[in-house]
């Protein structure tokens, strides 16, 4: 049978990706391009005998890279190395062809053959524009489609012309002589080509016009937008609850299963405490993660989020961030590693990296059961004004303190970092449109797994490690290089790293114990309840209560005072809320930065800074 | 006048694009010597500022706009 690679390209907001699941239905997969680290979606159908290939690219506007991701989007048709696709098939949106065809027109001269999608034909038509197919065609010399992506209308006829007898472009885009740049030329190309196809009635207001005027007001602007936050934040955590809880109990009782079923020996607490636990720490964030991916898809699709980066602009840019930065910070609340892979549209080197370094101070997810525990021990169960709880005002400020850390850490990396780059904020603002739900779900869902994939390699092996440093210590007799299986922690190589830690958070009111929690919760922070559970050796590991009253309990046999004062708890609460402990964010800004340099100035700021805070916050309180 | 200058409202017609960091880009998303814009919305803080561009809406920062030679079309 014939196999075909066919490329899919054109503007962002053409209705690629609609017509891309059109076409391949669920077939879908991620891959990365041989040989490079490269994420690409491929789609697979068939079609009068011949199989197809349909490469996604995301949407870009020039055959001139600017961004990362655009990089991504070219490297199809730039990179000697990567295999150039066997036909092009070009979505453009016809309610703005003229633009639209700019990249179509860069395209053409690969010669490579083509197919052309008019998109959005229903909207042209509602906006009085007329356009000739048939004499486009000629004009171009390759196959002309309709569509309307969103009602699954023209996609056999699409089919059918990648199947068909290929073509390449003959309409002479950039042969003009003249003294015009280079994109001029290009458009008094186009715009030679629409004046023979396309005509015009007087176009009629837009929805779009009026909606714009109040989500970018000065007051109103704002106060939508923090509408539109605290309702995605209240639904991340009140409908998340219910689907954590359910995981968390398969996970113990799977835990519990392997627990009955296996012989008392290393190999099942490996498997148990082991591998099981680093899963279930995977697998718990799925609920949350999934619907922050699902708000941002609506905000995105809807065509809102370019809004939101339109009125943000100019706040964020004075902290060396730009209107583009607020998808990484925001899906941050949530987890830092998709956020920072969501930086990859950002054109400005200098505005994605620092994205990229002050993303992971927002407060994310594995944080919240540190804070709920040290909350609980911290304050009582009591209302403000009667109304307010004092323990959920207490988790909102937490909130507040990664968000201000985050943008005061922006300001200093902008005088920090010299570099000079390019620097502008040129972006169109689409016309909006209902949520294609069907594109949601298939992103909800390609993103999810994607997170598994990346953060789970990761947590499993680090937490493969971690119950190693926890289970096994040296022995008095022997040397450090003979592990030792050992029941009690403070015996194990992790509990020989607290105490050798011990000197230096001694002064930000730590104990060895603590220190112990601070190594294990380097696979995800939310490890720390755990080892703080096994620590006191609590037998349920879900109970909060029980690890709460134990850490409570316990005084400091020289003093005779309580362990775990104000003091105690505040800096701790500082420091998760600033370390960087969790190696998958930094393996992912490895991967997204390509270079160590990152990761490493990422480690130490944010090492140094949790300590410097939980001092101040330690003194002040002790 | 500059594209920057324009008040909300008005249309314009561009006559030159100064050669910058971003003029490429500018003139690949259409801002091109002949296209007329219009100003529509404008950011909370006055920065930055969206163009009707033949029918397309494009934002761009202040500098952006002030590198974009235009003449005004008077109003009918």
């Amino acid at each position: 049978m014939k196999k075909l690679r066919v490329a899919i390209s054109g503007n962002p907001n053409c209705g690629k990706s609609s017509l891309f699941n059109q076409l391949t239905g669920l077939k879908q997969k991620v891959t990365n391009i041989p040989g490079t680290t490269i994420e690409r979606k491929t789609g697979r159908f068939r079609h009068n005998d011949v199989e197809i290939e349909l490469i996604d690219t995301p949407g870009t506007y020039s055959i001139k890279a600017r961004s990362v991701d655009e990089e991504h989007a070219l490297d199809i048709y730039t990179k000697p190395d990567v295999p150039s696709p066997d036909v092009i098939l070009y979505i453009a949106d016809a309610t703005n062809l003229k633009r639209h065809l700019y990249f179509f027109s860069q395209l053409s001269e690969l010669k490579i053959p083509m197919v052309l999608v008019l998109n959005m034909m229903d909207v042209a038509k509602f906006r009085g524009i007329e356009i000739d197919t048939d004499r486009l065609e000629l004009e171009l010399g390759i196959p002309v489609c309709t569509s309307n992506a969103r009602l699954g209308e023209g996609i056999t006829a699409i089919k059918d012309a990648l199947t068909g007898q290929s073509f390449q472009v003959h309409f002479p885009f950039s042969q003009e002589q003249s003294v015009k740049g280079e994109q001029e030329k290009r458009y008094d190309a186009i715009n030679h080509l629409l004046s023979r196809i396309k005509s015009e009635k007087s176009p009629r207001e837009l929805l779009t016009a009026k909606i714009d005027p109040i989500v970018t007001h000065p007051v109103f602007g704002y106060l939508i937008f923090l509408a539109v936050l605290f309702l995605i934040f209240q639904s991340i955590f009140t409908l998340a609850e219910y689907p954590m809880q359910l995981i968390e109990s398969m996970f113990d009782f799977a835990g519990d299963q392997l627990r009955n079923l296996l012989p008392d020996n290393w190999f099942r607490d490996l498997l148990v405490n082991g591998v099981v636990a680093g899963l279930a720490g995977v697998i718990v964030f799925i609920p949350q993660i999934a619907i922050l991916f699902f708000f941002m898809s609506i905000l995105e699709d809807t065509g809102y989020m370019a809004r939101v980066s339109f009125i943000m602009d100019r706040l964020l840019r004075g902290l060396g961030l730009n209107g583009k930065s607020v998808v990484p910070l925001l899906s941050g609340a949530a987890c830092a590693i998709p956020a920072i892979m969501a930086a990859r549209n950002i054109e400005n080197w200098k505005d994605r990296m620092i994205t990229i370094l002050v993303t992971p101070l927002m407060s994310c997810s594995a944080r919240l059961p540190v804070y709920t525990l040290l909350i609980s021990m911290a304050v009582p169960e009591a209302h403000v004004w009667g109304i307010f709880n004092l323990r959920g005002l207490l988790l909102l400020g937490m909130y507040m303190v990664g968000t201000i850390a985050s943008l005061v850490a922006a300001l200093v990396f902008k005088y920090l970092i010299r570099q000079r780059s390019l620097n502008f904020f040129i972006m169109e603002l689409p016309i909006y449109h209902p949520p294609r739900w069907k594109n949601i779900w298939i992103l909800v869902y390609q993103k999810s797994k994607s997170f598994v994939l990346e953060a789970g390699k990761v947590i499993i092996i680090v937490s493969i490690i971690l119950w190693f440093l926890a289970s096994f210590g040296p022995t008095q007799q022997h040397s450090w290089y003979e592990p030792h299986p050992t029941e009690n922690l403070d015996q194990s190589y992790a509990g020989h790293f607290g105490k050798a830690i011990e000197p230096v958070i001694k002064p930000i009111g730590f104990n060895w114990k603590i220190g112990i929690a601070l190594l294990t919760s380097f696979a995800a922070r939310e490890v720390f309840v755990g080892t703080m559970s096994t620590i006191y050796s609590v037998g349920d590991e879900e109970n909060t209560g029980r690890i709460r009253e134990k850490m409570m309990a316990e005084t400091d046999p020289s003093t005779g005072k309580p362990v775990y004062t104000l003091a105690v708890i505040f800096s701790l609460m500082i420091f998760y809320a600033f370390a960087m402990q969790c190696i998958s964010t930094l393996a992912v800004v490895y991967k997204e930065t390509r270079s160590m340099k990152w990761p490493v100035i990422q480690f130490i700021y944010m090492t140094a800074l949790a300590w410097v805070a939980s001092f101040v916050v330690f003194q002040l309180f002790s | 006048m500059l594209l920057s200058a324009l008040k909300r409202g008005q249309i314009a017609r561009i006559t030159r694009v100064t050669e910058s960091d971003f003029s490429e880009k500018l003139m690949e998303m259409g801002c091109i010597p002949g296209v007329l814009v219009k100003r529509t919305v404008t950011a909370p803080l006055g920065d930055p500022v969206a163009y009707d561009l033949d029918g397309y809406c494009l934002s761009m920062r202040k500098t952006e706009a002030s590198s974009i030679e235009v003449e005004l079309i008077p109003a009918e």
